[in-house]
């Protein structure tokens, strides 16, 4: 009983349950998800997929939206953005959608904009990269945080601690090279000089030899390493090895308990930024985002067995943001709904508090992320530094 | 560069840190014994995965790509045995021995069918072969990213300014033994004769009497074994998942190609130079470009000694 009172308490966060007529129900409104629940990203698509699942079926217990049910249909595009795509027709011409939900990557959301675009649906894509919203596209939204921010986030820690010189080291991958150059553009704006940059490859195993370099440049004060995967594992235990005392800073790409796991203790006293989701337990009462992120994870747990991960919460942010939407517009029209998300004001998510605009189809500011700390082989929250 | 005035002098920052700072700055001898070592430690794993091509290439002439396998099979059967409380150097012996059971299957039941094709047929049996087993790991195992305990235990040794890790000695320590092992066999055991013979004229080995299909099995077996066991020696350092025998294939073949294909020393020389290049180029030059840099220096050798350093001469038989 309690664990459907919690279930319920997540729904209702973002359903006002409406009690629709018995006989009304027969109407279902379709929404539309592709996302990579096999392949290389599948660590991302398939907790976004059972995210969606869970949730539909929990507002459809409850009635519904406007007195109809939700219809969710999932393709699996393999972490191919050429599947995406395919699909992505199939979703406008043969089902019909009435909003999209998903595209769990940068590269199978960029395929997928023109046919929503042109089809003139809603579409809330979970993936990372600015350039989703970046010029801003009138059907296409985000719920995920940027890469941007993340080194945002970085830099207003630095800055408070008053450490200016840095070095980079960056995976040579899609998402550390990204990041890095998001660094890089941002970097002047909190007077952040980065004194040397080092690379290393997706796959490497031993960056001795870079972080050699970094350690002879006497004028460095801290460490940024942008990368994913096992890389920043990696580059963290040689960083140990090696001895070096300065501050190191991974990113948001390896916020989970696995990189504590992979790194052991070499991982102790390493920052990053982080969603709120990570920390749920730790979060204090009077944070805005408790109430949702606990409600989140204490679902997916249950329903799943798995522990939760940043990526189911971009799905349930977007579900959520449309569901909301779809009240508001009393319809599930595409361009009242569409109108709505980009009304979506003070929405509370899993990934911070949304308010869209006209001009940010993503909503989200630095309050999204939290610097944390690895001690003891657990995260602790670092007081904010402001932004 | 900012100039700042102290008693009437100008000195530039740097200049103060340099005198001032001595701790962090080391010496370029430490520096070398670091990247020596970075590149010691990886060309190692390198220099076995080179020698499981050159054992099986030279038994049977394939080029074997799934060696690449052998070495993930090994570091994550053992990772998954010791989380089901196996103990570890039980579950480590597990691991070698299934390795060397896919080993030996390859070879039967894909290799030796298909025995009459060409070699590029046979590549693509064994490239089929390597992403069946890497498909296979991951619905079997998972996609997780995983690592080992070190055996000797995780601290650095500091040597003259240069932090090694007792993995890093273990890792090697193992490779020289594999390859001193080897080379015992080879060339001091009936065993090992056998195997030359085969390696030399397949059909006069079998018409004196030497059952070859036992000795490409034999071939088989022991390049399973070497790549599990480097496998299990690197995951403390590298860590293993899934998908880490591609990259290793690659550079095993680059190594062997190096070395001269079908020479076990050359194997293990070529290997340990591969890591010794990757490991100076991303130190002295850039770490941007130290895959390229190892690869111009393969593709000059190459093109200086079309055989390798250490190849054979190929004699064409009229």
């Amino acid at each position: 009983m309690k664990v459907l009172n919690h279930i319920v308490a997540a729904v209702s966060i973002g359903v006002s349950i409406l009690f629709a007529a018995p006989n009304q129900t027969w109407a279902q409104t379709k929404i539309g998800a592709v996302l990579s629940v096999t392949g290389p990203a599948s660590f991302l698509g398939d907790p976004e997929k059972k995210t969606l699942e869970i949730y539909v079926e929990a507002i459809n217990a409850q009635g519904g939206v406007n007195g109809q049910k939700l219809q969710l249909v999932v393709y699996d595009d393999g972490g191919d953005a050429n599947n995406a795509r395919t699909f992505a027709t199939r979703l406008v011409e043969e089902d019909k959608i009435v909003a999209m939900v998903g595209g769990t990557s940068t590269g199978s959301t960029l395929a997928m904009i023109p046919v929503f675009e042109e089809a003139q649906i809603p579409f809330i894509s979970l993936a990372g990269a600015v350039q989703i919203v970046e010029p801003v596209r009138k059907w296409v939204f985000k719920t995920p945080h940027t890469d941007r921010m993340a080194c945002e986030k970085i830099f207003a820690d630095l800055k408070h601690r008053n450490l200016t010189t840095i070095a980079i080291i960056s995976g040579t991958d899609a998402f550390g090279k990204s990041m890095r150059d998001q660094c890089v553009a941002v970097a002047p704006k909190f007077s952040i000089n980065i004194a040397h940059e080092e690379t290393y490859g997706p796959r490497d195993s031993d960056m001795t030899p870079q972080l050699t370099n970094i350690r002879n440049k006497t004028d460095v004060q801290a460490v940024v390493n942008t990368g994913f995967g096992q890389g920043p594992a990696i580059v963290t235990r040689n960083y140990r090895q090696l001895g070096i005392t300065l501050p190191l800073y991974q990113s948001h790409g390896v916020a989970s308990k696995q990189f504590i796991d992979l790194a052991g203790p070499a991982a102790e006293g390493v920052r990053l930024p982080a969603a709120a989701l990570l920390v749920a337990d730790k979060l204090p009462d009077s944070d805005p985002q408790k109430l949702v992120v606990v409600n989140y994870s204490r679902a997916y747990q249950q329903k799943t067995g798995q522990s939760v991960s940043t990526f189911g919460g971009h799905a349930y942010d977007g579900l959520m943001i449309l569901v909301q939407a779809m009240q508001r517009a009393k319809s599930a029209d595409k361009v009242p709904v569409r109108d709505e998300i980009e009304k979506t004001k003070g929405y509370i998510g899993t990934g911070g508090v949304v308010n869209m605009s006209p001009t940010d189809h993503m909503g989200l500011d630095l309050s999204a992320f939290r610097m944390l700390e690895i001690k003891h082989g657990d995260w602790t929250l670092v007081p904010d530094a402001g932004s | 560069m900012k100039k700042r005035r102290v008693g009437g002098v100008a000195c530039s920052p740097d200049w103060e840190t340099i005198g001032g700072d001595g701790a962090r700055r080391i010496d370029p001898m430490a520096e070398f014994l670091q990247f020596a070592f970075s590149g010691l430690t990886v060309g190692a794993v390198y220099a076995l995965v080179a020698l499981g091509f050159t054992l099986i290439y030279n038994a049977s002439g394939v080029v074997n790509f799934a060696q690449g396998e052998f070495v993930m099979l090994g570091g994550m059967s053992t990772v998954f045995l010791a989380l089901a409380g196996v103990p570890l150097p039980l579950a480590a012996l597990i691991a070698v021995i299934v390795a060397v059971a896919i080993g030996l299957a390859l070879h039967r039941f894909a290799i030796e069918p298909a025995r009459g094709a060409s070699a590029v047929t046979l590549i693509m049996i064994t490239i089929g072969a390597s992403i069946f087993l890497r498909g296979a790991a991951q619905i079997v195992f998972d996609k997780r990213f995983h690592s080992l305990p070190p055996l000797l235990g995780a601290d650095p040794i500091r040597f003259d300014g240069a932090a090694i890790l007792p993995q890093s000695l273990v890792v090697l320590a193992g490779a020289a033994i594999i390859v001193a092992l080897l080379w015992g066999v080879i060339d001091r055991t009936l065993l090992g004769k056998a195997v030359i013979a085969t390696a030399a004229n397949r059909l006069a080995a079998r018409l004196v009497g030497i059952n070859t299909r036992r000795i490409v099995d034999f071939s088989f077996g022991v390049s399973a074994a070497i790549g599990a066991i480097a496998g299990i020696l690197v995951t403390p350092i590298t860590l293993t998942s899934y998908d880490v025998g591609t990259l290793l294939a690659l550079k095993g073949f680059a190594g062997a190609m190096l070395g001269g294909i079908g020479s076990a020393f050359g194997a293990v020389v070529g290997g340990l130079l591969l890591g010794l290049l990757e490991a100076f180029s991303a130190g002295y030059i850039s770490s941007n470009y130290k895959d390229a840099v190892a690869f111009l220096v393969i593709l000059a050798v190459l093109f200086i000694m079309p055989r390798g350093l250490l190849g054979r001469a190929q004699v064409e038989r009229v």
